[in-house]
């Protein structure tokens, strides 16, 4: 009964994994015939400056999107634990951006931040009318903003499900203990959410790594102005399906692979979440 | 333990920090603790708030622009202030888009994400129920280990082998190209999901089953799978709304205009529309209204569905 399961999970999500590390070490251009190349790609997609470049700035939009969009669901999930009228109504103006597509939110934010006509044109809004996807300094930031725009709402939803199920047990002992908000926060709400934090930390990485849909659509395919804003997904999309070299493109979503496995392995040993799994019954 | 004691030693549980923590303090504490407590208090509802109520105009101004921008003549858009309501509002931009080929892309996206979450589901509860049942089993071990796995693989870092697979299966430029990679990347999280809702049923239902003579696909069809229909709907809502906004799949695995699916179709309608942004909005407005319908109808289903199985 688990065989059909394995059999398609198998086909499509394992033996591609190993499958892209072979096509690493193959010349293809995604139409002829598939010739072996040793580690040409990997000399050069290792020497090339512009893989470090993407690399460098997957890791810059990893950084600052965690920094950012943290606090902030942080703050949404508080606010938005107790019930409340109002705080439903807020619950269901956050659930828009995960209702639209990728596409759907680049072309949305890219008319909207249209200098001419976008929102900058707006009597007292005349501040926002720079080319922020435009300047090669902005661009990268105003992706990072968007990339939030579409994700802080769904991280938001998981620290208020983790707050929701805290025990007020927990917060009524500690009242009588004469344990003021501060110490209850500290001591209470900050270590039960320990495994919310590592779950929503752990998708933000890793889900860094996968940004494509919206930088594609963004940067018009580009993932420009010139490169200012080509993050490794885009560069191995380009590399294999624009400029037809799957193998050096192969070479390059290797280096996706290991970094998102062991970046997810890492949180995983770091957190003690397979100790979790193991704390449900069963199994 | 039964699925309904967890229930309700849950929702006894379910309060928030904040409720609890603006309970009275007790008499016993000093004045001046009360005071700095009733101070980080209200700093932590004015941080909180402030955020709420900033990120709320973040999210809607962004989604009214949207809709009233789709409503307004190529004129009035660029002459209008763009937050202001359309001067003349109109549907032609709707009309526009609805003449084209707008219903194509609607039923291939139908088509590719009922099939995708038919065989997903389908797969998906045999697999789980397979693990539950095999528990302790090396077998059982090993398959939940290969999805927690395929829980960390990029879909971006495989994409170029799976088109080489597409390729030489000959489904390229197919809808079956889209579904049969999106249901293996469905499978991982709606196995994990399944699992820990089917380890909840007790052991003795199962037993009861066998001592009647029932066999493995009695057992799943008329005990696990009724069991399992809350699961089962939450993870459905879940992964269709992943493959219906599904981009990089259709991108690189179809090509022809007739077989893009809503997303890929809203990137050739800027390319048609060119600078005509009414038209492109309304465009994007008709693909996310399924999903907003959907929304309407299953909120909770949705809510659950996006939280479940990654809170504790």
């Amino acid at each position: 009964m688990a065989a059909p399961a394995l059999l398609l999970f198998g086909l499509f999500g394992l033996v591609p994994l190993a499958g892209v590390v072979v096509l690493g070490l193959t010349r293809w251009d995604g139409l002829g015939s598939i010739g072996w190349a040793g580690f040409a790609n990997w000399s050069a997609v290792l020497a090339d400056g512009a893989t470090w470049q993407a690399l460098g700035l997957t890791v810059k939009v990893m950084a600052v999107s965690w920094l950012v969009q943290t606090p902030i669901a942080l703050a949404l999930g508080v606010f938005q634990a107790p019930r409340g009228r109002l705080r439903a109504l807020f619950a269901v103006l956050f659930f828009l951006p995960l209702l639209l597509s990728a596409v759907a939110i680049g072309l949305t934010w890219q008319a909207l931040l249209d200098p001419s006509f976008g929102i900058g044109a707006t009597p007292g809004l005349h501040w926002l009318a720079e080319p922020l996807l435009g300047s090669p300094d902005l661009a990268l930031y105003t992706v990072i903003f968007v990339i939030a725009w579409q994700f802080v709402p769904f991280h938001a939803l998981l620290y208020q499900a983790g707050i929701r199920q805290i025990p007020t047990a927990l917060y009524e002992a500690a009242a009588l203990d004469g344990a003021g908000p501060v110490t209850r926060f500290l001591h209470i709400t900050v270590p039960q959410l320990k495994y919310t934090m590592v779950t929503s930390s752990t998708l933000m990485l890793v889900g860094s790594l996968t940004y494509f849909d919206l930088v594609f659509v963004l940067s018009g395919g580009t993932g420009g102005p010139g490169t200012a804003t080509r993050v490794l997904p885009l560069a191995m999309y380009i590399t294999g399906f624009q400029a037809h070299d799957m193998g050096r493109a192969s070479a390059v979503a290797t280096l996706l692979v290991v970094f998102g496995l062991g970046l997810s392995l890492l949180m995983t040993r770091l957190s003690g979440f397979t100790r979790m799994d193991s704390q449900q019954e069963g199994m | 333990m039964s699925t309904t004691v967890t229930k309700a030693r849950h929702s006894r549980t379910v309060t928030g920090p904040e409720r609890a923590g603006d309970r009275p303090t007790p008499p016993t504490r000093p004045g001046t603790h009360r005071r700095r407590a009733a101070a980080f208090g209200a700093v932590r509802r004015a941080l909180t708030g402030g955020t709420t109520l900033l990120w709320a105009a973040i999210v809607v101004v962004p989604v009214y622009w949207l809709v009233v921008t789709s409503l307004r003549t190529r004129a009035d858009f660029t002459a209008d202030s763009p937050l202001a309501l359309p001067g003349h509002p109109t549907l032609d931009n709707y009309r526009t888009v609805l003449a084209g080929d707008f219903t194509t892309y609607l039923l291939n996206s139908v088509f590719v994400t009922v099939a995708t979450v038919v065989l997903t589901m389908a797969f998906a509860l045999m697999a789980a129920f397979a693990i539950v049942r095999g528990a302790g089993s090396r077998l059982s071990r090993v398959s939940f280990r290969l999805y927690l796995l395929g829980l960390a693989i990029p879909l971006q870092a495989v994409i170029i082998p799976v088109y080489l697979l597409i390729i030489r299966m000959r489904l390229y430029d197919s809808l079956l190209a889209i579904v049969l990679p999106s249901a293996a990347f469905a499978l991982p999280i709606t196995v994990m999901i399944l699992v820990s809702f089917l380890r909840d049923v007790p052991r003795s239902l199962f037993e009861a089953m066998i001592v009647d003579g029932a066999g493995d696909w009695r057992m799943l069809w008329s005990l696990a799978a009724p069991l399992a229909r809350p699961a089962l709907m939450t993870v459905a809502v879940y992964d269709g709304l992943q493959v219906w906004n599904g981009f990089l799949f259709p991108l690189i695995l179809t090509q022809s205009g007739d077989r893009a699916v809503l997303p890929l179709a809203l990137t050739l309608y800027r390319g048609q529309f060119g600078i005509d942004v009414p038209a492109t909005m309304a465009a994007v407005v008709l693909s996310t209204l399924p999903m907003f319908a959907l929304f309407v109808l299953a909120r909770r289903q949705l809510v659950a569905g996006l939280t479940a199985g990654f809170s504790k």
